[in-house]
């Protein structure tokens, strides 16, 4: 107080006493909830010709760019479906990743990809609020397309993701068949997770856990660099594992590429089955021809159809049910359903508040609402979990039947889903046109 | 023969598969297509909705945040004793260290006129912490705003700040409107 009327003595000036004063009992006042956003104190009149600056509002990237980029996907799918399928060449294949890994990669930042692009349309599909830039959608329907007519030439290079594990692959390793089975599983449960995660507007967990997107702009999370650093220094050794092993966008292409009018073939000409093909795949998405010999008869096939087509619904039911035990525990991830819980659990007496209670409590929302809000999306999360079951156990029982066919193959040929058409057995036969 | 009939049938049941696939994608292309938005969209904070609870400095995927405290000096009042610039009970109204509120010191005082001081944000040190924000909203006109500073949002398809927001206050916002400040009177885009 004595600073203050020294202060005041030593410059008396009425203008400054009367806004001093008024700060000075604001100050002491300020025990009491005050809103924001208030004109407490008026703008002043300036005497001595003041010009006030400007408050700043820095642009954003111009939505031309938006348009650009999807420009450049379709260019650099074109142009590398055309290296693929008419110039049969593994180093133009090269030099697309190479440039959609500085491109889409370091210039973009990783954002926007097609691989997250699913969650927006998941998202703009189950909520009638969330409206999608076109953009997104664009990079959703282009690729998926393309590998309907050559093949998942999308994953050979114009993916950032994929791109930048394919060119480090120097030393590749043979995966055994039972594990790369196995492991090929988990995209379908991360794809039936993030799908889930997306249609009750919970979180994008394909972004959240995108191994690549920290390293391509400098500023990961050191959680995040070491996976991506992981996933890197695996991928020397084994051919794109977040590919194969982990990519939820891989699984739908996959499934389109599977039906793909014209899809590499590794021979340019007609196989003269001369094996020299047969290891040179990276991936393990070689067919080895299947003799006739090998061919179950009519009668086994029959009963082996009649115990799948047992074996695959019970499979689905048993998923279902399982998942949709865990519903809640699936559901706590949502940060309303999180809320709702803490605030159950919250004794004002013995616990202090967390941030997210004191924001609720501020908000002033009733509490009956959130509950309520909780109760619907939990409800949402029972019904997707046995869907989501349902999807893996019918994968599973597919997988699982999948062991056992053979199917009638004379010549060596790209397994049309796992091929991601990086050219390189390409170069190992040596049919010429 | 026999082996051909085979594979004329396989090749008709890829066509059929294939025509089904397309269908689903044109099918998927058209329920959207009416839900698009032609431009991009931002993120940005509900200034009415924002607590200040300091997690845009900490969970933005960028370091230092993309979110920064703007000053709108359409609201300020210049006042002598900023509830944003210095901190609650200070002995003296000086620029010292010891009075600042800002962590980062981002914040500039000058003098105008008597008894009226300026006060501009130094966008490169702050950080986003929206202590001077609480600040200002408490003893003051709530000038002090915290907004996504778009040149330096690298707009990711999931906000990392939205999903750790507690008040909820990260939406997406049309290109064309990208500030959400609040208050009495709204700055003309300069």
């Amino acid at each position: 107080m004595s600073e203050i009327l020294k202060y005041i003595s030593r410059t008396w000036n009425i203008k400054k006493l009367v806004a001093i004063l008024s700060m000075f009992i604001l100050f002491l006042t300020s025990g009491f909830p005050l809103f924001a956003q208030q004109q407490r104190f008026p703008k002043p009149e300036f005497e001595s010709g003041y010009t006030q600056p400007v408050t700043s509002m820095p642009e954003a990237r111009s939505d031309f760019f938006a348009i650009f980029d999807v420009l450049v996907l379709i260019v650099a799918l074109s142009l590398i479906s055309w290296l693929i399928l008419k110039k049969r060449s593994r180093r133009g294949v090269l030099a697309v990743s190479v440039f959609s890994i500085l491109y889409f990669g370091f210039f973009r930042e990783g954002c926007i990809c097609s691989v997250g692009s699913l969650q927006n349309v998941t998202l703009a599909l189950f909520q009638p609020e969330y409206s999608i830039p076109i953009s997104a959608l664009a990079f959703f329907v282009i690729p998926l397309v393309y590998t309907l007519f050559f093949g998942r030439t999308f994953c050979a290079g114009v993916c950032p993701l994929g791109a930048i594990q394919d060119v480090l692959l120097l030393r590749p390793v043979t995966m055994k068949r039972w594990l790369q089975k196995v492991l090929g599983l988990i995209p379908y449960i991360y794809l039936g997770l993030s799908v889930l995660y997306a249609a009750t507007a919970t979180d994008f967990i394909i972004c959240r856990y995108d191994p690549f997107v920290g390293i391509y702009r400098f500023d990961a999370t050191f959680f995040m660099f070491a996976i991506g650093a992981i996933f890197l220094l695996l991928s020397i050794y084994v051919a794109r594992p977040y590919c194969r092993f982990f990519c939820p966008y891989g699984v739908l292409l996959n499934w389109m590429s599977r039906f793909s009018k014209h899809h590499l073939t590794i021979t340019p000409n007609k196989c003269i089955q001369c094996r020299l093909c047969e290891d040179s795949c990276p991936l393990g998405a070689i067919n080895k021809p299947v003799p006739v010999k090998v061919m179950e008869d009519r009668q086994s096939a029959t009963k082996r159809f009649i115990s799948l087509s047992l074996i695959i619904p019970l499979l689905m039911v048993l998923g279902g049910w399982t998942l949709s035990n865990f519903h809640e525990n699936l559901a706590k991830v949502n940060p309303k359903v999180r809320l709702a819980n803490e605030l159950m659990s919250f004794k004002p007496d013995v616990m202090l508040p967390s941030v997210e209670i004191e924001a609720f409590k501020s908000a002033g929302t009733p509490l009956t609402e959130l509950y309520s809000q909780a109760a619907i999306i939990i409800e949402q999360f029972y019904i997707g979990a046995w869907i989501l079951g349902a999807f893996l156990g019918l994968v599973f029982g597919l997988t699982l039947s999948s062991l056992s066919v053979f199917k009638y193959r004379e010549d060596y040929t790209p397994d049309k889903g796992e091929c991601v058409s990086c050219a390189r057995c390409l170069k190992y036969c040596p049919v010429e046109k | 023969m026999d082996n051909k009939g085979k594979k004329d049938r396989r090749e008709f049941i890829n066509t059929c598969f294939r025509f089904a696939a397309g269908a689903t994608l044109v099918g998927v292309t058209g329920v959207l297509a009416h839900k698009t938005v032609s431009g991009n969209t931002l993120w940005q904070i509900d200034t009415t909705k924002c607590t200040q609870c300091g997690r845009c400095a900490t969970s933005c995927v960028m370091t230092p945040s993309a979110v920064k405290c703007i000053h709108v000096y359409d609201m300020c009042g210049y006042c002598d004793l900023c509830g944003g610039y210095l901190r609650p009970n200070v002995k003296t109204i000086t620029t010292g260290a010891e009075n600042q509120l800002c962590p980062t010191g981002a914040i500039k005082r000058k003098y105008v006129e008597d008894p009226f001081f300026e006060y501009e944000i130094i966008e490169d040190l702050c950080i986003g912490c929206g202590k001077c924000v609480k600040g200002c909203g408490a003893f003051g006109n709530g000038s002090l705003q915290l907004q996504v500073s778009h040149n330096l949002c690298v707009n990711c398809n999931q906000c990392a700040i939205a999903r750790d927001c507690p008040s909820g206050a990260f939406s997406r916002v049309p290109a064309d409107e990208p500030y959400k400040f609040s208050g009495f009177k709204k700055e003309k885009k300069g």
